[in-house]
């Protein structure tokens, strides 16, 4: 049986191409996942154990420096204390935080989250052996830095410029003392590293003499387990120590993870691109079988058993999927090259190192291609059983049994309806169990209406037949026949676009749905003309917020501190603003009381806490400040709760008795005559033109939030590229088997009179219907997903309103079309070429 | 009267092949279907074409028809020169003034019956002339099943569906590829009498290929081929005159 499936294989070479296409596209896409994520993880883990190479001890501390209490770091005696330890070989400590580097304009250099600065700690020999000086020397006094040599590079900094750095204070300049060379994580990843004398660096990220991190390095025969023994009495509280080889093990399982995570989002997409392909082998087999009904009944007439007939075709779909995954696994292998090179060509650096090609994406890769091609050809493999013996004498060829779709659509209509059922269920619950409800209902309602779309494809085909009919004429009308001839055939065809269609749009509509609500929330709650933030994310000094409010034109700032405090025994996160200034910056709708109360010390609290803890106003509340000293508060007013605002508000003067530094989120600025390039320009310039601030106007809000939703739209757009690829394969595949199979029609058809460009219009518009067809199947669905998931999302988004984007779904359904008229080339091709004699000769 | 009619018929012909030529592959290789044939379809007139398997009488059929090319010689539908006509003109010509009825009946299984039998015209965006129509169908005995698919008639109603959509566009000419090769002997029977039915009545051209003696009998002349050239004509054949014919050829076949 073996044989004769290899032959099958051979002679149907053309026929199985896009089922190889199919398997090999998705094979590349798992085996592709599985290298680039092998070999990524193999570069990080290589590079952390380099980091920490050496190191046999390394402590470091979790201290605040805003926290009030404990201390700032490991100071410079228990530094020396560990140095002086037995064992010890020698130290190294060290300080970092955030430093944004200005360039020649003013702009900030390099990612804002990974900025960073650190100090210079040069051995006895004067050299730091993380960083290697390409020119110039390490920082040595106050007023000088050194820098990596990307950063200077793109700053086009030479030693011995003057370099403006901004770290959490206003902006400084120093003068550049050397440019050096690191493999640095964050580095390498597009940031900047500065560094400082270690006076400078320690009094800006800890406190004078202060340390957050220490490397131990053992004398030779030490043992790091020891000497850790011996280091941990010396460490303050707040301080950890572990040894090398144990951070070194944390790090790499930390990549691990990170990279798992990576791995499953990929392969979830390779798995959809996968099932997509099911279809199209499904089809393919189909058509084998029926042309080979004849061959396969001599077969059983001359002997062969059923699970003989099952197993050869079997057989034959395994060594198409062995053929296809071992074509994919090439290709995967070039794939994840190419995607290593295309995430150096955006700037993101990776860690070099060689290609790791494992046996797991080697075994996966086949074991998944010749699985999903068997899996996929089971069921024709068993309709071709069911082949008789006498079908070998009937001399007509015996028209496929139009076996009734009546137990289908009973199974199809269950499953829609219970999935239909879930997916609202899960709506109604509007919470994190109600969203798992809907997908796992998503699902189920998805295979319903596989099951059921041979039905559908009728009635939503027959609607438009006039059209197809008065623009298209009798090409049309063939079209609108054929297209639903074979309803499993074309059903099967349009599942596959309906899945992609359908993940598609439902992403669109929540992504849409929430970037149109996050953006009413911003226009609606927020009054101020700019905002200010540090481009990192951290906080903003206190200069920043006076060098504001002394700055020309402006109306009125706020800040937003954050501040946390017990209030009637229960821990509350509460907001420091400016009284007065904050409700020209921000939106405070009263519900009760009187919010300017916030000036002589009383404080508001967000409505939903207020009724949460039966607060109202006028009551006294025993509170507990982030100092652990104890006071009362007055509730002086009761405002709808706001996303810019924490449940509770004070003024900034209530805050500032109990806070060694504020906590500055951002600043609200309101400016007289509004939004202008000048009056942007006046605050820049008395941030004293600091890279690490940025300054956005309300534009620059809503668009941070709809470039980040346009953003991910459009990566999950790329990752289900590759199964609407595979699904535009298999409308290709469809039409050629059609086009195929319809040889002896097509033939009587040019020869009765229909010429070569309405045969080629015919089989292309079957082509657009079907396309059209799944396409339109899987934007409802898509829609309906979409709106599920965004009522489950509606309790925590106020102001939620399910936007349709009409406009993409537009052009979905216009690429559909488009997809249609490509698959078509072809196969219309070879249609109106086909040789019209060969085609009504009866042999 | 009868003798003008007969006397127009015999002068205006319908399709007519001059020194036709059709020869395949090239050198060694190199096999004469069809070689100088000349012969007249008369306009009125049911011509049978016969001859052994291989003596080209198919070439000849789908060479006047416009379905093939040929490599010498001149065809003419009415004034039409086929030789110089590209493929769309072709096609046109096919559609407008061919009719076609082929062994394998080739209906489309997605239209009815009545469907089937207007395709040319809705192909041609003409309007079926209705009273024709009505007037064929009645001739073939279809009324009771124009909503009938193909799948749902029997062989021979679908050939006679096939009969009726060849005569439904009133063509100049009608071509049968061994239109009964697929019947049993009563329903080929039936196809074959609408057919000479079409000629005596609706002053119809039939050309038809046969191998079938019994069927070459319907014609009002046959015209033999052998080794691609025509080697003899029986105009009021008989089947037995036919067979007769036929067995000669055959003799003559082995013995040279």
């Amino acid at each position: 049986m073996l044989r004769t499936a290899l032959r099958n294989v051979l002679a149907h070479k053309a026929r199985l191409l896009m089922t190889v296409l199919a398997v090999m596209l998705g094979v590349a896409f798992v085996s592709g996942t599985l290298v680039f994520t092998d070999t990524l993880s193999a570069a990080f883990r290589n590079q952390s154990a380099k980091s920490y190479d050496g190191v046999a001890v390394a402590v470091s501390s979790y201290a605040d420096p805003s926290d009030a209490k404990g201390d700032p770091g490991v100071s410079q005696q228990t530094v020396d204390k560990i140095a002086a330890l037995d064992g010890v070989e020698s130290v190294t400590a060290r300080v970092n935080g955030f430093a944004g580097v200005a360039d020649p304009d003013g702009k900030l250099i390099g990612v804002g989250w990974s900025n960073k600065g650190a100090n210079f700690a040069p051995g006895k020999d004067g050299e730091d052996p993380a960083y290697a000086f390409a020119q110039g020397a390490g920082p040595t006094a106050a007023g000088q830095v050194a820098l990596d040599r990307d950063t200077a590079a793109k700053g086009k900094y030479q030693v011995g410029d003057p370099v403006r750095v901004a770290t959490n204070g206003p902006v400084k300049e120093y003068t550049l003392s050397g440019i050096f060379t690191t493999d640095d994580g964050g580095v390498s990843a597009g940031g900047s590293l500065v560094l400082f004398d270690t006076p400078v660096a320690q009094k800006l990220y800890a406190a004078p003499g202060h340390y957050q991190d220490v490397n131990v390095t053992a004398a030779p025969g030490a043992d790091a387990d020891k000497l850790l023994d011996r280091v941990l009495p010396l460490l303050p509280d707040n301080a950890v120590a572990r040894t090398g080889a144990a951070l070194a093990d944390e790090q790499a399982k930390d990549i691990e993870e990170g990279m798992n995570g990576l791995n499953q989002v990929l392969l979830a997409f390779a798995g959809i691109a996968l099932f997509v392909g099911v279809f199209l082998i499904a089809n393919t087999f189909t058509m084998l079988v029926a042309q080979r009904t004849k061959e396969i009944a001599l077969m059983r007439a001359v002997g062969a058993s059923r699970r003989q007939v099952t197993r050869s075709v079997l057989a034959e779909a395994g060594l198409v999927g062995l053929v296809a995954a071992a074509v994919g696994l090439g290709l995967g292998v070039l794939l994840a090259v190419g995607l290593r090179s295309g995430m150096s060509a955006f700037g993101m650096k990776v860690p070099g190192g060689p290609l790791v090609v494992t046996a797991t994406p080697v075994l996966s890769a086949l074991g998944v291609g010749v699985l999903i091609t068997m899996l996929a050809a089971w069921l024709p493999g068993r309709r071709a059983a069911k082949i008789p013996p006498v079908a070998a004498m009937n001399s007509v060829h015996a028209a496929p049994t139009a076996k009734s779709l009546v137990v289908r659509n009973i199974i199809g209509s269950l499953f829609t309806a219970a999935g239909a059922a879930a997916v609202l269920g899960g709506a109604a619950m509007a919470n994190e169990a109600g969203r798992y409800l809907i997908a796992l209902g998503a699902f189920v309602a998805l295979i319903g209406v596989i099951i059921l779309i041979p039905q559908l494809s009728r009635p939503v085909v027959a609607l438009a037949r006039p059209l197809l009919v008065s623009v298209f004429g009798v090409a049309g009308k063939l079209a609108g026949q054929n297209a639903v001839r074979n309803p499993r055939r074309t059903g099967a065809t349009a599942s596959a676009l309906a899945i992609g269609l359908t993940l598609v749009t439902g992403l669109s509509v929540i992504g849409v749905t929430v970037g149109q609500s996050v953006d009413k929330m911003t226009t609606d709650n927020i009054k101020a003309d700019y905002m200010v933030s540090m481009a990192s994310g951290g906080p903003l000094d206190a200069s920043a917020l006076a060098a504001l409010e002394k700055a020309p034109g402006v109306g009125a700032v706020s800040p937003q501190q954050s501040a946390y405090l017990q209030l009637d025994g229960d821990f509350a996160s509460a907001s420091a603003v400016t009284p007065g200034d904050v409700e020209k910056v921000l939106t405070v709708k009263t519900v009760t009381g009187d919010a300017g109360s916030l000036a002589d010390g009383r404080i508001a609290i967000a409505e939903s806490s207020a009724k949460k803890h039966g607060w109202k106003v006028g009551d006294t509340l025993p509170a507990v400040f982030d100092d652990e000293k104890k006071g009362e508060l007055e509730v002086g007013a009761v405002f709808q709760d706001s996303e810019f605002l924490s449940p509770v508000v004070m003024s900034t003067e209530v805050a500032a008795a109990h806070e060694k530094k504020p906590d500055i989120r951002q600043i609200f600025v309101a400016m007289d005559g509004g939004q202008t390039a000048a009056n942007e320009k006046a605050l820049v310039s008395a941030l004293g033109e600091n890279p690490a601030i940025s300054v956005m106007d309300r534009q620059d809000i809503r668009d941070q939030f709809g470039g980040m939703i346009n953003m991910i739209l459009n990566i999950v757009y790329a990752l289900l590229a590759m199964a609407l690829l595979i699904a535009v394969l298999g409308v290709v595949n469809t039409l050629a088997m059609s086009v195929f199979e319809r040889q002896q029609e097509i033939g009587m058809l040019r020869a009765i009179g229909l010429d070569r460009r309405r045969v080629k219009r015919m089989v292309r518009l079957e082509a657009v219907v079907i396309s059209l067809f799944g396409a339109l199947v899987g934007i409802v669905l898509g829609v309906f997903l979409g709106w599920a998931i965004g009522e489950s999302l509606k309790n925590g988004l106020p102001g939620y309103a399910l936007v349709l984007p009409w406009g993409r779904i537009g052009i979905f359904l216009l690429l559909a079309g488009l997809v249609g008229v490509l698959a078509a080339l072809w196969p219309a091709r070879s249609a109106a070429r086909l040789n019209m004699l060969n085609a009504i000769k009866t042999e | 009267m009868t003798t003008t009619s007969t006397a127009y018929r015999a002068t205006a012909v319908a399709a007519r092949a001059t020194d036709l030529s059709k020869v395949y592959g090239q050198g060694e290789t190199q096999v004469v279907a069809l070689d100088r044939v000349t012969v007249d379809f008369r306009q009125g007139e049911f011509t049978a074409i016969m001859g052994p398997s291989g003596s080209g009488k198919s070439t000849l059929m789908h060479c006047v028809a416009g379905l093939d090319t040929f490599s010498g010689g001149s065809v003419r539908i009415g004034e039409t020169e086929l030789g110089s006509l590209k493929d769309k003109q072709l096609t046109q010509l096919r559609r407008d003034k061919i009719g076609f009825i082929f062994q394998a009946f080739n209906l489309l299984p997605t239209l009815t019956a009545m469907e089937n039998i207007t395709l040319p015209m809705d192909i041609a965006g003409r309007k079926p002339d209705q009273e024709w129509v009505r007037k064929v169908i009645d001739m073939v005995g279809l009324s009771g099943r124009l909503g009938h698919r193909p799948a749902q008639l029997s062989g021979g109603q679908q050939q006679r569906v096939a009969v009726a959509r060849a005569l439904a566009s009133q063509p100049e000419i009608i071509f049968g590829d061994e239109p009964t090769g697929n019947l049993d002997s009563r329903s080929g029977a039936e196809v074959l009498g609408f057919l000479r039915n079409s000629v005596r009545e609706l002053g119809q051209t039939v050309v038809m290929v046969t191998h079938d003696p019994a069927a070459a009998s319907y014609a009002d002349r046959v015209v033999f081929l052998a080794d691609g050239r025509i080697v003899d004509e029986m105009l009021r054949p008989t089947a037995d005159g036919v067979l007769d014919r036929m067995k000669e050829f055959d003799a003559k076949g082995r013995t040279s």
